[in-house]
C-alpha cells in the first residue's frame, strides 16, 4: 500500500475535499446522536440554529469565536515554522493572569495611570507573559534539540497550577466570598460591546485585525519569508541566510503573545475576572482551528466561527434534546481528521501495490 | 544452464508525463557481466528497481531462471535469487553489521534469533568471496568501502545468483574500484551473473562482457565490450558524436581572494584537520576525494554554515564573515551539494528562491517589507538568462526537474543585481552530480566563464574526470587533510587514487 | 529530614510507588514500541482515556475484570489502527494525527460516559482488581495483577526487541525503512503492527486507572500521564529496562510529594508539590537531549519507492 502523487489536482478537488470531509463527519456523528436516543435531523437542526439561527445565537457564536480566533492564529504562526506549540492553553492563562495583575481593581498595580496607558500596558504584559512561556521550549528546541511538543504540553499543567496558587493567595478577590477568583479588572479597562445587548465585544475587531496583520506579515515581509522557509526546509533556509534561532524567537514571541492576548481579551471582554475554568480548552481548539484553516491566517477567521458555532449550538441543543455537549468536540475532532485525509487524497492516490 | 538466466521483455514505466522506460527488452546470460550504461536520467536505476520489485512496470514481463517473476515484490525477487546493491546504501547506522545482513532472512513469527548460526554463515560467505567484514561492528563506524562490502554481503548472504550493482564505483578510489572488479570476477567464477550500472565508459569496457546502452528510456544499442570503444559508447549514450572533453587552462591568475591557514573544525564525522589553501582570482582549484573525508566541512566553512575551531580564514584580506547573508553581500557564490535538501525550499515559489540569498539587501526589501515587484522582475531575468524551464516563477520550486533546479541555484549564485560586482569567490560542491550530459556541460561552462570574469573557483567533486579537466590546480582531501594544490598536469589518475586513499605524494616536494 | 526518613521507611510508601508507576510503565512501553518503529504517537493521552472508559464500561455491564482489560486493549488497538492509517498509509503529519486522535478519543469517551449516565449524583462504581495477597512478597502482595503484568512486560518487550526476528524488523523499520523494504519486509505492515500493539498497551494503561487504582471513571482522570510517558521514552533512550527505571523514578517523586503534603510540611502551597512531576519531566528531557540516540527514521514519513 502506498501513495502516488496525482498529476494534477483540480481546483474543484480543493473545494470538495473539506466539504466532503465535514459531510462524512456529520454522517458518522449521526450514529452518536442515535446512540443517545435523539432524532438525528432535529438534533442537527437545533445545533445549527443554536449556533447561527438567530441574532442572539450569532452573537454568542461570535463571542465564543474571539478567543478561538486568537489561539488559532497563535497555532498558525507556530505550526507554519514547524514549532508545534501545544502550550497555548497555558499561555492564555498566563496572559490572563498578567492582565489582572496589571489592571486589577484592588491590589492591582496601584499605579495612577490614565486608563488608555494602563490598557496598553495590560495588553503588553499579557502578550509578554505568553511569549516568555513559549520562548523557553523554543530555545530548548533550537539549542538542545528537545522536542517542543512535550515541553509545551507539560507547561500547560504547570501554569494552571501556578494560576491556582495565585488565586488561592496573592491574587484572590477578597470580595468574592471565598470563591477562587481573581480581583476584577478596573471597569475602565473592560472592552466595550460591539453590538448592544449582546456579549460580543470589540475583541472581535482585535481578532480580525490580528488575522489580517498576520496574513500581511507572512506574505509581504522578510520575517514572513523566514518563517515559511524555516518551516518548509530548515536546512535550506539556514543555507540562504535565514537567521534560524532569531526567527524561532520571533515565532515564539508572536505565537505565545497571541495566546497571551487571547487570555487578556477574554478577561477584558467577557468575564472581567480570572477563574480557573475560564477556558474550556481554547488553547487546544486553536490547534484544530489552525489545521482546519490550512494554516492560513484569514482562514482562521472562518474556521474559528465554525468551531464556535458548533460549541455554542451544542450547548443549546443539549438543553433541548439531551444529547451531551461533547458531541461538538467529537464533530470538531473528527472534522480535523477527515479534512486532513481528504486533503491528502486530493493530492495523492492510494495504490495497493 | 542453457538460455538466459534473466529475461526482460517490453518493460515500460511512466512517472506522470515522464516515460522512464520505453519497451525495454534485455537478456542476461549465465556467468556474464552485463553493463547497463547511460547518462543520468536515462532510466537505468528505474529499470533495475523494477527488476528488484521496488516499482511495478506498466507493461512487460520478467523471467528469472525460466520462471515468471511476480512484479512489484522485493520478496519475490529475493526468493528468485536476485540481489541488489543500491547506489545509496540501505543500511541502518545504529545497528550492527550482522543485524543489517540477517534482517528478513528468518520468518517473523519465529520466537528466537539464531544468531550464532547466522554469524557462521556470514563468515563462510565472506570468505568465499573474499569480502572481509566484522559482524559485530556498528555500521555507523564503518568507512564507505566497508559499508559497500556489507551491502554486497547482504545480497550474497541471501543466496543471490543474479547480482545488480548500481553505480558501485561512485564512492570508491581507483584502487578500491580495482579491488571490486576483482571481487566481481570471483563471483562470476562462483556461478553468479552480474548487472553492472555505470556511466563511466572506461570502467564499463574494463569489467563487462557485454554492454547495453540506454538513452532517454529506450535501449538504443547492445554490443560485446570487446567489439566496441569508448567513443562509440559515448555516441550511443548521447545520440551524437562526442568530442573528448576540452581543457580550458586559466589565462592569468591574480591576487589571493580567500586564504585558509591551518583550519580545524570541531570534532565530528566530517571534519577539517589543519587545512591550508589559497584561492586566487582567475583560477579553478578542484578538490578530489571520496565523499565523507571533509569536503562537506570545507564547503560549509566557506558557506557560512559551520564555524571553525582553530586556524583562520581570510576573505579579501578580512576575516571570513559568519553569516551567509554577509558572504553573499561580499561576493561569495555558493552552490550546495544537495539541491533538494539544501539548495532550494521546495514548497516556496521559484521567485522567492531566486532572491532568497539577497532578500535582506536594500534591493529587495525595505524596512523588512519585501519589494515584490523588484524581486519578481529579478527572478524573471534569472529564469531567462539561465534557461530555467518549468511552470514559471510562481510555481513551487520542487516542481522543477533536477537540471532546472540546478540552473536556478546556479543563477541565484552567479547572477548579480545591477550595482553589485561579479562574484569574487565561487564555492561549488558537486555542482554536476546527477545531471545529464547537456546540463553538466552547461554548469561547467558557467564555472569557466565565471573564472574568466575574475572569480576564484573552488570545485569539490567526486568525479575524477571533472576534476582533472576543469581544475587548474588540484588537491586531494583525505580524512580532513588537504594535500598541496598543485597544477593538474602534475597528477595522474594513479597518483590521485593513492592520495584519495591516504598516501601523500606531493608533501615532500612542496613543503608548506 | 526525619519526615523524609519516616516516609521512606514506611512500606506503604513503596506500595504507592509501584501503583503509581504501573500506568506509566505500560504507557511508556507502548510509546516505545511506536517510536522504535519510527512513529511518534501523540494519541496516547486520548487512548488512555478511551481504554479507561471502555474497560470500565465493560465491567460495569457485567463482564469479568480481565475481559474489561481485553476490551481496553482492543479499544487501544482500534485507535492504533486509525493512527497507522493516518500516519503510515496517508503519511500525514505524525504530530497532528496523534493530537487529532487524542482529541477525538477523549471527546468520544466523555460523550459515551454522559450518554450512559445522564444524571448521576455520584459516579457509578465497580469492584476493582483485588490485591494479590497470595503472593506472599513484601510490597508486591499489595499490588493488583495489572502491576504484575506491567513488570513482566518489561523483560518480555526487551526479549522481543533484541532477540527475535520480529523485533529486528521493527527496529530496522525505525532506523532505515528503505533497508527493510530492500530485504523483502513490508514497512507498512511492520509499522502498523507496532502502532497497533503499542496502542493496545496504552489502552491497558488507561484501564489500570479505572479497574485497579480507582473503581470509577471520571473526567480528567488521565491528567497528562500520557504526555509524561512520551517524555519518559526519551529519558529511557528507547530501551525497555530504562523505561521501567524512569517510570519508577517518576512515581517515586510523585508519591513523595503527596506524602510530604500530608505530613504537614506546608512550607509550600500544595500546588507546588503537584507541579513537581511535570517540572521533573521537563528537566529529564533537557538532561537527556544532548546524547539522545534517536531511531534514525523517527518522524520521517516513508514513501515507498521515493529515494
Amino acid at each position: 500500500m502506498r501513495l502516488e502523487k496525482r498529476q494534477q489536482t483540480s481546483p474543484l478537488a480543493w473545494v470538495l475535499a473539506p466539504l466532503g470531509a465535514v459531510g462524512f463527519t456529520l454522517l458518522v456523528s449521526a450514529l452518536l446522536v442515535l446512540w443517545a436516543g435523539a432524532p438525528v435531523g432535529r438534533t442537527y437542526l437545533l445545533l445549527l440554529q443554536g449556533g447561527f439561527g438567530s441574532v442572539f445565537a450569532l452573537s454568542e457564536t461570535l463571542t465564543r469565536a474571539i478567543p478561538l480566533i486568537l489561539t488559532g492564529l497563535a497555532a498558525t504562526v507556530a505550526f507554519r515554522a514547524r514549532l508545534f506549540n501545544i502550550g497555548a492553553e497555558g499561555q492564555l492563562y498566563a496572559g490572563a493572569l498578567a492582565a489582572v495583575a496589571v489592571g486589577g481593581a484592588h491590589g492591582g498595580t496601584g499605579w495612577d495611570l490614565p486608563p488608555a496607558l494602563l490598557f496598553g500596558l495590560m495588553l503588553a504584559a499579557s502578550a509578554l507573559a505568553g511569549a516568555l512561556l513559549l520562548l523557553g521550549p523554543a530555545l530548548m528546541k533550537a539549542r538542545l534539540g528537545v522536542d517542543e511538543v512535550v515541553t509545551t504540553l507539560l507547561l500547560n499543567f504547570i501554569v494552571l497550577l501556578l494560576v491556582s496558587m495565585m488565586l488561592d493567595g496573592p491574587m484572590k478577590d477578597p470580595t468574592a466570598m471565598g470563591w477562587p477568583q481573581s480581583v476584577a479588572l478596573l471597569p475602565e479597562l473592560e472592552l466595550s460591546k460591539l453590538i448592544a445587548q449582546t456579549r460580543v465585544h470589540s475583541g472581535l475587531l482585535a481578532g480580525m485585525g490580528l488575522a489580517l496583520g498576520l496574513w500581511v506579515l507572512m506574505r509581504y515581509t522578510v520575517l514572513g519569508f523566514d518563517i515559511r522557509a524555516l518551516g518548509a526546509n530548515a536546512g535550506a533556509a539556514a543555507f540562504v541566510g535565514v537567521p534560524v534561532t532569531r526567527t524561532l524567537v520571533w515565532v515564539a514571541v508572536l505565537s505565545g503573545g497571541l495566546a497571551g492576548l487571547a487570555g487578556a481579551i477574554e478577561v477584558a471582554g467577557r468575564t472581567s475576572y480570572l477563574t480557573l475554568d475560564m477556558s474550556p480548552g481554547y488553547g487546544y481548539s486553536g490547534i484544530v482551528i489552525a489545521m482546519l484553516a490550512g494554516l492560513q491566517p484569514l482562514g482562521v477567521l472562518f474556521a474559528g466561527v465554525f468551531v464556535a458555532g458548533m460549541l455554542v449550538g451544542a450547548d443549546s441543543m443539549s438543553r433541548a434534546v439531551g444529547v451531551p455537549t461533547y458531541i461538538a468536540d467529537v464533530i470538531v475532532a473528527a472534522s480535523l481528521i477527515s479534512v486532513l485525509v481528504a486533503g491528502a487524497l486530493a493530492q495523492y492516490r492510494v495504490r495497493w501495490k | 544452464m542453457t538460455g538466459p538466466v534473466l529475461s526482460l521483455s517490453g518493460i515500460t514505466k511512466r512517472f506522470g508525463a515522464l516515460l522512464a522506460n520505453d519497451a525495454i527488452s534485455l537478456e542476461l546470460q549465465p556467468g556474464e557481466i552485463l553493463a547497463l550504461l547511460g547518462e543520468n536520467g536515462a532510466g537505468k536505476s528505474t529499470l533495475v528497481s523494477i527488476l528488484f520489485g521496488h516499482y511495478t512496470a506498466d507493461s512487460g514481463s520478467i523471467t528469472v531462471f525460466g520462471q515468471a517473476l511476480p512484479p512489484g515484490d522485493p520478496r519475490a525477487a529475493l526468493a528468485a535469487g536476485i540481489g541488489m546493491v543500491h547506489q545509496h546504501f540501505t543500511l541502518a547506522d545504529n545497528l550492527r553489521v550482522l543485524d543489517n545482513i540477517m534482517l528478513g532472512s528468518e520468518p517473523l513469527w519465529q520466537p528466537f534469533t539464531r544468531r550464532a548460526a547466522a554469524r557462521a554463515r556470514l563468515l563462510a560467505v565472506s570468505q568465499r568471496f573474499g569480502l572481509e567484514v566484522d559482524p559485530d561492528a556498528v555500521v555507523g563506524t564503518l568507512s564507505v568501502g566497508e559499508r559497500q562490502r556489507v551491502e554486497i554481503l547482504k545480497a550474497l548472504y541471501r543466496g543471490a545468483r543474479i547480482l545488480i550493482l548500481d553505480e558501485p564505483t561512485a564512492v570508491l578510489t581507483p584502487q578500491e574500484s580495482e579491488a571490486l572488479f576483482h571481487v566481481l570476477g570471483q563471483m562470476v567464477a562462483q556461478g553468479l551473473s552480474i548487472i553492472f550500472i555505470s556511466h563511466k565508459l572506461a570502467e564499463v569496457l574494463r569489467v563487462s562482457d557485454r554492454v547495453a546502452v540506454l538513452r532517454q528510456g529506450r535501449l538504443v544499442a547492445q554490443a560485446r565490450s570487446a567489439d566496441t570503444s569508448q567513443a562509440q559508447l559515448a555516441q550511443w549514450m548521447v545520440g551524437h558524436a562526442v568530442g573528448a572533453p576540452q581543457r580550458h587552462p586559466a589565462q592569468r591568475t591574480g591576487e589571493a581572494v580567500c586564504v585558509l591557514r591551518d583550519v580545524c573544525t570541531p570534532a565530528g564525522r566530517d571534519r577539517l584537520d589543519r587545512v591550508s589553501l589559497a584561492l586566487h582570482s582567475g583560477e579553478i582549484v578542484a578538490v578530489a576525494g571520496i565523499s565523507g573525508n571533509g569536503q562537506v566541512a570545507l564547503a560549509e566553512v566557506l558557506s557560512g554554515t559551520r564555524g571553525i575551531a582553530s586556524g583562520e580564514v581570510r576573505l579579501l584580506g578580512a576575516p571570513l564573515p559568519k553569516s551567509p547573508a554577509q558572504l553573499t553581500a561580499l561576493g561569495v557564490a555558493r552552490i550546495p551539494e544537495d539541491r533538494h535538501a539544501v539548495g532550494v525550499v521546495g514548497d516556496l515559489p521559484v521567485w522567492e528562491n531566486a532572491v532568497s540569498e539577497r532578500l535582506r539587501s536594500r534591493l529587495f526589501s525595505r524596512f523588512s517589507w519585501v519589494r515584490r515587484r523588484a524581486a519578481l522582475a529579478y527572478a524573471q531575468a534569472l529564469i531567462a538568462r539561465f534557461d530555467v524551464r518549468g511552470a514559471g516563477p510562481l510555481a513551487p520550486a520542487r516542481s522543477l526537474s533536477g537540471g532546472n533546479m540546478q540552473k536556478l541555484i546556479l543563477g541565484r549564485a552567479l547572477m548579480h543585481p545591477a550595482g553589485t560586482g561579479t562574484p569574487r569567490l565561487i564555492v561549488a560542491h558537486q555542482p554536476t552530480w546527477g545531471l545529464d550530459i547537456g546540463a553538466v556541460a552547461y554548469v561547467q561552462a558557467q564555472l569557466i566563464a565565471a573564472r574568466e570574469a575574475g572569480a576564484a573557483v573552488l570545485l569539490l567533486s567526486g568525479d575524477l574526470d571533472e576534476v582533472l579537466t576543469l581544475g587548474d590546480r588540484v588537491a586531494v582531501m583525505h580524512r580532513g587533510h588537504l594535500s598541496e594544490a598543485v597544477p593538474a598536469a602534475q597528477w595522474t589518475r594513479e597518483s590521485i587514487g593513492l592520495a584519495m586513499a591516504g598516501a601523500r605524494p606531493h608533501e615532500d616536494a612542496h613543503a608548506a | 529530614m526525619s519526615e523524609l526518613q519516616d516516609i521512606l521507611a514506611n512500606p506503604a510508601f513503596w506500595v504507592a510507588v509501584l501503583r503509581i508507576a504501573t500506568p506509566l510503565i505500560l504507557g511508556t512501553l507502548g510509546v516505545l514500541l511506536c517510536e522504535r518503529a519510527g512513529v511518534l504517537n501523540l494519541g496516547i493521552e486520548g487512548t488512555m482515556v478511551a481504554g479507561a472508559f471502555t474497560g470500565w464500561l465493560a465491567v460495569y455491564a457485567g463482564a469479568p475484570l480481565w475481559t474489561g482489560v481485553l476490551v481496553a486493549a482492543l479499544t487501544g488497538a482500534v485507535l492504533g489502527l486509525l493512527h497507522a492509517f493516518l500516519t503510515v498509509v496517508m503519511a500525514l503529519s505524525q504530530h497532528v494525527a496523534g493530537l487529532g486522535i487524542t482529541l477525538l478519543a477523549t471527546a468520544l469517551s466523555y460523550y459515551g460516559y454522559r450518554v450512559s449516565f445522564p444524571k448521576v449524583a455520584t459516579p457509578p462504581t465497580i469492584t476493582p482488581f483485588a490485591e494479590m495477597h497470595w503472593l506472599g512478597l513484601p510490597v508486591l502482595s499489595q499490588q493488583t495483577p495489572l502491576t504484575l503484568l506491567a513488570l513482566v512486560a518489561v523483560p518480555l518487550l526487551g526479549y522481543l526487541l533484541y532477540r527475535t526476528p520480529l523485533g529486528l524488523a521493527l527496529r530496522m523499520v525505525g532506523e532505515n525503512p528503505h533497508a527493510a523494504e530492500g530485504q523483502g519486509l513490508s514497512v507498512v505492515a511492520v509499522r502498523s503492527g507496532a502502532i497497533v500493539a503499542g496502542s493496545a498497551l496504552m489502552g491497558v494503561a488507561g484501564a489500570f486507572l479505572t479497574l485497579s487504582a480507582f473503581n470509577a471513571f471520571f473526567f480528567n482522570m488521565v491528567n497528562g500521564r500520557g504526555w509524561i510517558c512520551v517524555a519518559l521514552v526519551v529519558f529511557a533512550s528507547w530501551r525497555p529496562g530504562k523505561a521501567l527505571l524512569g517510570a519508577l523514578l517518576f512515581a517515586f517523586f510523585d508519591a513523595l510529594q503527596l506524602r510530604l503534603q500530608q505530613a504537614g510540611s506546608a512550607v509550600f502551597p500544595y500546588q507546588v508539590y503537584l507541579m513537581l512531576p511535570y517540572v521533573l519531566s521537563i528537566l529529564a528531557l533537557v538532561l537527556v537531549a544532548r546524547k539522545a540516540s534517536y531511531p534514525q527514521a523517527l518522524m520521517k514519513p516513508y514513501r515507498k519507492g521515493e529515494r
